[in-house]
């Protein structure tokens, strides 16, 4: 990179040079407009002394004096370059230029589809939705699914098939596989291995068993880095047969969740989130929640909300799982001894409030969970007679569940026996991602032939014989199934951007001569499956749905082994004594011995998504923490170690040591570590090279999600994080209001009565009236379980740009819609409340009165509108706003040279230059865009009719917009409730964005009402 | 001593004192007037297309609605720019030979798209929907001129923010019957009183409302 | 008058006056001349660079981000803008208070207001974000039929400051013209009596040009008076008009004129006692003058410290947990030291003053003027950075530092300013003379006789 910089900044001057006199000024406009010049200006990573480096040379000196002179003549006039328009030569019927349309399609993570709605303008997808019809998603989204559009046009995506690392063809590559099959399938292609990610899909489900009937001796390995092992193996013990478990938040009073992160992660997240927050919100006339406890081996965004939390070691989970059970009376199943008093008492009361819910409560054990602890859940459900109201049983939605590490492992065995010729790796990265002591790279390269189907050119692509460019899921046909079995469709939204294929053609090519497309392979599948004669109708009607109506799993009756309690308990106990017994030999001081608690990153989970810049920047939602990983710790256990949040310690596990940065965050349990897998990509694209560090050395086949003997010590050096919330207390300041439902039963008005907001007639100017819409916005802390979802959508729907590790780092991130996160308690089991915080639009803007070129100006219908091509850059508006919501272009920071990233952005927001101030609109695109349409058939704007990005993708529905002059409209009504109150009132800005006072509903038996 | 200076420098130098004045005020005047020439705003002329299309020729002549080729522009910001198949529904028949044509068969023929220069060009930062304007019965004529009277398309208003803003202050001057939005050649009687009564009939919001910056920018 | 020691030392004639003070401009240049010029032209080349590069590069060179959204660049604005309050305040009130001894020290002192001004007047430019379209903050019809935003105070700033370059650049040129004439008949060189004869715009000494001249002057004197005060308010109500604890306070106008005419002191000092030193004019600005200036620095410097303290106070007596916390966070955050050593610079030290043989010291007046100025130019750093960095919401707190390009603008200023100066002292006479003549004894004996 920096190399050819010099080497532009090399040209720019050989084209100075030998300029002369009034030639000279005619070459600095040229060189104001060239591209490899505009790139030496716009380099990012300002200032530092590394700037003098450039050197104080003559020409280069005259090149800034001049150039910048050209600049302002430039701009000062105003007249526009031509444009030019480019009109179809034949225009499809159905579209009209300039309406965007929608389409309904899914994407999968860990194999589970969740369906959404993108958005395409002339055919260039721009932003993405939930699908409101689908059980997954219900209109929502995760952060993932925001953020897939950007994954879409990522100019660093694998484009070339790659033979050997020389530049080959799809056509060639099939030659090639016709030409080798044959001899494969002489012995039955018994050296033939298919490794996949988890398979939902029927239609790969079905394309695999053809080639098991083509090849009946060839391997199928599912392996994914994040996968749902406990909760299979669970099953198969509990019931000896796999099971699929899902819940109904809906009807439940009361959870317990052990090590879940239910509300945030996991292919059901985002509906499980909807359900259990229409269950906790309190409105007046209805005020019941629903009550959570969370026993967590590290602090979860899940827990944010729990009424009651204990954080312990992953090791003593289990202990307390069992006491549960004990506590329940599952039969079989004794009390453990010697629990400390605090969690005995915990486990006590949290089984009481079960039993006197039975039938309405949920106890929910995490995917990262050992299978004794699934076991166990499923004996206490069953006791406490939860199946079939709120959790419900149904066959397994993947197509052949298995022990993913045991199928992983033996593959690995294969390869090293030579008993492999050929591996097919479709979409994976176990180069990277699999285990450390199988030593998967090494197996490999002992297989003659490897293939590798990817988006990205990563790891494993380094070793394979040929590399072969997936197709993007919203570039391929395709289909899977829900985390409730629904079959969904999955249609492409553009052709292929670089010419990469599904894994369905991928496989095509060992199955079909030719190989098939996408769209002909699902096809046939479906006519099978359909079976009907109105095939066609199905067909069009699941393409405009986005999934097959009615094929939802039913809840079936699945009968518990007696004796799997009892084991699990044995097992529990087993293991317990392994891990003393490794502990013993162990070296290290006692205080450096922790236990490790592996989990994705919340951002870029296993990191496949490193190289998604809205991802890397969106900040992780407990330690605000972006561009990186660390080792998350307890404040005492760092003060022990003595180490500050950013100094580097070395981890070691099982002979295998990392180095990483620590991190303090307050809720840790003590005596453990948490590090997050997805950093420390070596081969992956621009922005994800260099983030973090890879905590995968660390992860054994036998230990895949925790380490109960690791040991942790200080190092010299520190690494320099980018956090964008550096403070953590409210400072006794009533920002995030808080009370338990009980005091709102009390005092309905508590939150407002916390601070006094000035009257409405103390103003200086004379006020403003809104006779038509008055927008505003409500937010339901109670309900907000920071998830960032709101966030992504909002870079995705406003063209945010991404600033960069660097940037972040001096505070300039350009992010509209933060999620403020404070803590409260003691630092080491603390309470965490998240805070989403965008424009409040104030009706008496302390921004609007001190910006001297009236760019940001009021609205007749309150809102604060900025004016991008107006504003001069003082930030004077950001000094003075006390909400610090406005944004400023301190750079050039959106990419305006690469082309495939112009595709992307929204057509109807302006992309920002540098030197211009930013701020959340309310998405006053949409509000224009719905006016028009109302206006036009002469009807008013229907309450709902309006959803900013934020609102649409939360999965909480936290977040509600609309139009408070109408007494009907849900936010006016929110907005009456008696817990609604505004940020820093007594400023007297009057905030149009307001916040729900956060309700919790802790147990008078644990926590007697302060008075 | 010798002076240095003439008598007549005092005369000189009196004078030019009060000219400084005038001379800076000049000068303030002729950037403003530069700032709103032709040369800036490109009102007026006539730029280079890849076909010499005549409005005139094709309106008043043959009398073919605005809507025949700016198809969407009752339903979308984007008036529509015809493709190449709509120049040849007719052009397949009628000139079919003419070497004026050429470039739009050879469009048709290799499927690639004929490139227009933009006339009416407003800043990116400008969203303008041409569907609303429509609806309030904006005439096209009231930005885009007589086109009907122009063998080749030119720019007929200087689409300045402050032109903009003329009409955007003062709806009634310029609204029109929705049925005479696309007749280029309409003139009012009595725009005053129908002015008045056409913003109450189609709801045109107030002045407040549209002079709102987010109206046209985002 | 009696007890105190004349203005100007004795013996002196408008003859030898007039010779002594124009000889440093007809006479050849000093060597040390071309050395100082030259290393300030160093600095403004270097400012040039700077400029250039942010042009390109745009306002992120700088340290700012949000939420400290304004940094060195406002610092320095306010800074110099202080400092060139001085000139006006020592020509115009002094003038109009009769303090004769003022004529000794007006010109430069209002050369070095025009030129502060300049330097101030880059930073408004230089901090925004697109520098190109400042033009919009002036009121004109534009093609975009709006006009600026009045309710802003930097507009009132635009309107403030060139205001107050306007009138002051007149004052001392109207104040140049008889000197120029002196000059124009004196000088040998045709080319600089041609030079000087323009400026000097046909001034022949004639009784009505006295007349005209001394009504003008006052005329002007009068005009300035008003803006002494008005501007550096004006700019005070950049921070007070916010509502950001640590600005929004009434207190700011009139402890920020009393700052600015105390750094605006320093400054004069500053360069003063040097120059009377290289020029060997102790007998025009003579240890008297000296120390009447150490007198109103005395005076302001308390001003300014009483302003401190009732911030403090106000801040505990209002009970506003915000003003509060913002106090607490200015004396004990992480910005304590800047804050200490601006008390320790503007409160403490100028309390040396009260010791007349301190007052009488020039090289101790020197080094107090320096600390002045260091102290002024951190109180608006604290005022500016302590007060955003940690205002309403904990969760955008963040930390402010200045980067190498804010060091570079600033000391490239300084260079302007110092380079503008050298130019004046050199080409133009940095006292006085018919001033100086006026206030000679046989001035006094003769009476009003011309």
């Amino acid at each position: 990179m920096s190399h050819e910089k010099a080497n532009s900044l090399e040209s720019a001057r050989a084209r100075l040079a030998g300029t002369r006199g009034r030639e000279f000024w005619r070459s600095l406009e040229e060189l104001a407009g060239d591209p490899s010049f505009q790139e030496v200006l716009e380099r990012e990573f300002p200032a530092g002394a590394s700037e003098w480096g450039e050197g104080l040379d003559r020409r280069r000196f005259l090149q800034l004096a001049a150039a910048s002179l050209a600049f302002a003549g430039l701009s000062a006039c105003t007249r526009q370059p031509l444009e030019s328009i480019v009109p179809y030569v034949r225009q499809p019927e159905e579209i009209v230029p300039g309406r965007p349309r929608l389409f309904a399609t899914a994407m999968t993570l860990g194999g589970y589809a969740s369906g959404l709605l993108v958005e395409s303008h002339e055919g260039r997808p721009t932003k993405i939705e939930g699908n409101p019809e689908h059980p997954a998603t219900q209109g929502a989204t995760d952060v993932f699914a925001q953020a897939l559009i950007l994954g879409l046009y990522d100019p660093d995506r694998s484009q070339l098939v790659l033979e050997a690392g020389e530049i080959s063809t799809w056509a060639r590559f099939i030659a090639r596989m016709s030409a080798a099959l044959p001899a494969l399938q002489a012995n039955g292609g018994a050296g033939i291995r298919i490794l996949t990610g988890t398979v939902t899909s029927p239609t790969l489900g079905e394309q695999i068993r053809a080639l098991r009937t083509r090849f009946p001796k060839m391997g199928w390995v599912q392996y994914e880095p994040v996968s749902r092992d406990g909760a299979r193996l669970g099953a198969r013990l509990a019931f000896g047969v796999p099971v699929e478990t899902r819940y109904d938040f809906a009807k439940a009073d009361v959870v317990v969740s052990l090590d879940a992160d239910f509300l945030v992660e996991g292919p059901a997240s985002v509906r499980y989130a909807r359900n259990f927050a229409a269950n906790r919100r309190v409105r007046v006339g209805h005020e019941r929640m629903i009550r959570l406890y969370a026993v967590e081996s590290t602090p979860t965004a899940t827990a944010s909300l729990a009424d009651h939390r204990l954080g312990v070691p992953p090791s003593e989970v289990p202990f307390l799982v069992w006491a549960l059970a004990a506590e329940i009376g599952v039969t079989g199943v004794e009390l453990p001894k010697a629990l400390p008093e605090e969690r005995a008492r915990f486990i006590r009361e949290a089984a009481a409030d079960l039993q006197r819910n039975s039938g309405h409560g949920i106890v929910i054990p995490g995917d990262y969970a050992p299978a004794e602890v699934h076991v166990l859940a499923h004996a206490i459900n069953e006791r406490l007679g939860n199946v079939g109201t709120t959790v419900l049983r149904t066959d397994p939605v993947e197509v052949e569940p298995v022990d993913q590490v045991a199928s992983l492992s033996t593959l690995v065995d294969d390869m090293r026996a030579g008993r492999v010729d050929l591996l097919a790796i479709v979409g994976e990265n176990p180069v990277f991602d699999a285990p450390a002591d199988l030593e998967f790279k090494e197996a490999l390269l002992k297989v003659p032939l490897r293939l590798h189907l990817a988006l990205e050119e990563d790891e494993t692509s380094q070793y394979c014989h040929w590399h072969l460019p997936e197709a993007h899921p919203l570039e391929a046909w395709s289909d899977a199934r829900a985390y409730d079995g629904t079959v969904t469709v999955m249609q492409p939204l553009i052709e292929p951007l670089y010419g990469g294929r599904s894994a369905h053609e991928f496989l095509s090519v060992f199955l079909d001569d030719p190989p098939r497309r996408g769209l002909e392979i699902l096809r046939e599948h479906w006519r099978l499956m359909a079976g009907r004669e109105d095939f066609e109708t199905l067909w069009r009607q699941s393409l405009h749905d986005g999934f097959v109506v009615g094929s939802v799993f039913g809840p079936r009756k699945f009968a518990l082994r007696k004796p799997a309690a009892a084991e699990a308990v044995s097992a529990i106990r087993a293991a317990a004594r392994d891990a003393t017994a490794a502990a013993a030999t162990a070296g290290g001081a006692p205080t450096d011995r922790f236990e490790i608690v592996f989990r994705p990153d919340p951002t870029i989970h296993d990191g496949r998504f490193a190289n998604n810049g809205w991802l890397q920047e969106l900040p992780k939602p407990l330690s605000k923490m972006t561009w990186d990983n660390a080792a998350y710790l307890a404040p005492a256990a760092a003060r022990r170690l003595g180490v500050a949040s950013g100094d580097l310690v070395a981890i070691e596990a099982g002979g295998r040591a990392i180095e990483a940065p620590a991190w303090i965050l307050p809720g840790h349990p003590d005596g453990a570590v948490t590090v997050h897998f997805g950093y420390g990509r070596t081969a992956c694209g621009r922005v994800g090279k260099g983030t973090g560090f890879d905590a995968y050395p660390l992860r054994s086949s036998a230990a895949m999600w925790s380490h109960p003997g690791g040991t942790i010590f200080k190092i010299p050096g520190r690494r320099d994080l980018a956090c964008t919330q550096e403070h953590f207390a409210m400072e006794g300041r009533d920002l995030v209001r808080v009370g338990t439902i009980a005091r709102f039963q009390k005092d309905p008005e508590f939150a407002r009565k916390m601070e006094e907001a000035p009257g409405r007639d103390l103003n200086l100017y004379p006020g403003f009236n809104y006779e038509g819409h008055a927008w505003g916005v409500s937010i339901d802390l109670s309900v907000c379980t920071g998830c960032n979802a709101c966030v992504v959508a909002c870079v995705a729907e406003n063209n945010i740009p991404v600033v960069g590790k660097d940037q972040v780092r001096r505070g300039r991130e350009m992010h509209w819609l933060r999620v403020d996160r404070y803590y409260e308690g003691d630092s080491e089991s603390p309470d965490a409340h998240m805070q989403p915080v965008m424009c409040m639009q104030c009706e008496q803007a302390p921004c609007e009165v001190v910006c001297p070129v009236g760019a940001t100006s009021h609205s007749s219908e309150g809102l604060n509108d900025m004016v991008y091509n107006r504003c001069v850059g003082t930030r004077y508006c950001s000094n003075n706003c006390p909400y610090k919501v406005r944004r400023f272009n301190f750079l050039q920071y959106s990419d305006e040279k690469t082309p495939v990233l112009k595709l992307g952005r929204n057509p109807d927001v302006t992309v920002r230059s540098r030197g211009v101030m930013e701020k959340c609109t309310y998405c006053v695109q949409r509000i224009n865009a719905a006016r028009i349409a109302a206006e036009k058939e002469d009807r008013p704007i229907r309450d709902g009719e309006i959803k900013t990005a934020c609102q649409q993708a939360c999965p909480t529905q936290a977040i509600v917009f609309g139009d408070i002059n109408d007494a009907q409209s849900r936010v006016a009504r929110l907005k009456a409730e008696p817990a609604n109150y505004g940020l820093m009132e007594h400023l007297n800005t009057r905030p149009r964005t307001t916040y729900l006072a956060k309700l919790r509903n802790p147990n008078p038996d644990l926590e007697p009402e302060k008075t | 001593m010798a002076q240095i200076f003439h008598r007549s420098t005092n005369t000189i130098s009196r004078v030019s004192i009060y000219a400084a004045v005038f001379i800076a005020a000049g000068l303030a005047w002729v950037l403003m007037a530069l700032d709103r020439s032709p040369y800036t705003t490109r009102q007026g002329i006539v730029l280079g297309q890849p076909v010499p299309f005549s409005h005139e020729h094709h309106v008043s002549g043959l009398g073919i609605d605005c809507r025949y080729c700016h198809t969407s522009v009752e339903t979308s910001w984007f008036a529509g720019m015809p493709p190449t198949a709509t120049c040849m529904n007719c052009h397949k028949l009628i000139w079919k030979d003419s070497d004026m044509l050429e470039p739009v068969r050879a469009s048709l023929r290799e499927g690639r798209p004929i490139v227009w220069t933009r006339v009416h060009d407003l800043p990116d930062f400008v969203y303008f929907d041409h569907s609303i304007h429509v609806a309030k019965g904006i005439g096209c004529a009231s930005c885009h001129g007589r086109v009907d009277e122009m063998p080749l398309m030119r720019q007929s208003a200087p689409l300045q923010m402050e032109w903009c803003l003329d009409c955007h202050r003062h709806p009634e001057r310029r609204v029109r019957p929705r049925d005479q939005v696309f007749d280029l050649a309409w003139q009012p009687v009595d725009q005053a009183t129908l002015g008045a009564r056409l913003v109450r009939e189609y709801g045109i919001r107030s002045a407040r409302d549209l002079t709102s910056c987010s109206t046209c920018h985002r | 008058m009696k007890d105190k020691p004349p203005l100007i030392a004795p013996g002196y004639t408008s003859a030898t006056v007039t010779d002594k003070i124009s000889a440093v401009v007809l006479r050849g240049t000093p060597r040390w001349w071309f050395a100082a010029f030259g290393a300030a032209f160093l600095l403004v080349m270097l400012f040039l660079f700077t400029l250039g590069h942010l042009f390109l590069k745009g306002v992120g060179i700088y340290g700012v981000n949000i939420p400290v959204g304004w940094g060195w660049d406002i610092t320095n604005f306010v800074w110099w803008i202080g400092i060139g309050h001085a000139g006006t305040l020592i020509s115009a009130i002094l003038l109009l208070l009769r303090q004769e001894w003022r004529n000794s020290i007006n010109r430069f002192a209002e050369a070095m207001t025009l030129f502060a001004v300049a330097c101030a007047g880059v930073f408004p430019v230089v901090h925004l974000g697109r520098p190109w379209v400042m033009y919009w903050l002036f009121p004109y019809p534009s093609t975009m039929g709006v006009w600026p935003q009045f309710r802003s105070p930097l507009v009132w700033d635009v309107f403030a400051v060139s205001t107050y370059a306007t009138i002051s650049l007149l004052f001392w040129f109207v104040g140049l013209i008889p000197d120029l004439a002196t000059l124009r008949d004196r000088s040998r060189n045709r080319f600089a009596r041609i030079v000087y004869g323009m400026l000097a715009m046909g001034w022949r000494g004639s009784a009505r040009h006295w007349h005209n001249y001394e009504s003008a002057y006052l005329m002007l004197a009068g005009l300035a008076t008003p803006l002494v005060v008005s501007v550096h308010s004006v700019v005070s109500f950049d921070f007070a008009v916010g509502i950001i604890p640590g600005w929004h306070s009434t207190i700011f106008p009139p402890y920020f004129v009393a700052g600015a005419i105390f750094s605006g002191f320093a400054m004069v000092l500053t360069l003063a006692i040097p120059l009377r030193a290289l020029f060997g004019l102790e007998d025009f600005i003579t240890d008297r003058h000296l120390q009447n200036m150490a007198k109103v620095m005395l005076a302001t410097g308390l001003i300014v410290g009483y302003g401190y303290f009732i911030e403090i106070f106000m801040a505990w007596y209002g009970d506003n947990k915000y003003d509060m916390y913002m106090t607490v966070n200015r004396m004990l955050g992480p910005y304590a030291f800047q804050f200490w050593s601006l008390i320790a610079c503007n409160v403490v030290v100028p309390q040396l003053l009260w010791i007349k043989r301190a007052r009488r010291s020039p090289a101790f007046l020197f080094v107090i003027a320096i600390v002045v100025n260091i102290g002024m130019w951190l109180e608006r750093y604290v005022i500016i950075v302590t007060s955003l960095h940690r205002d309403f919401l904990p969760s955008s707190w963040g930390m402010y530092s200045g980067t190498i390009w804010d060091y570079s603008t600033f000391i490239g200023t300084i260079g302007v300013f110092l380079a503008l100066m050298f130019l004046f002292i050199r080409f133009l006479p940095m006292i006085s003379i018919f001033e100086m003549r006026a206030i000679l004894p046989e001035a006094k004996v003769e009476g009003g006789k011309e």
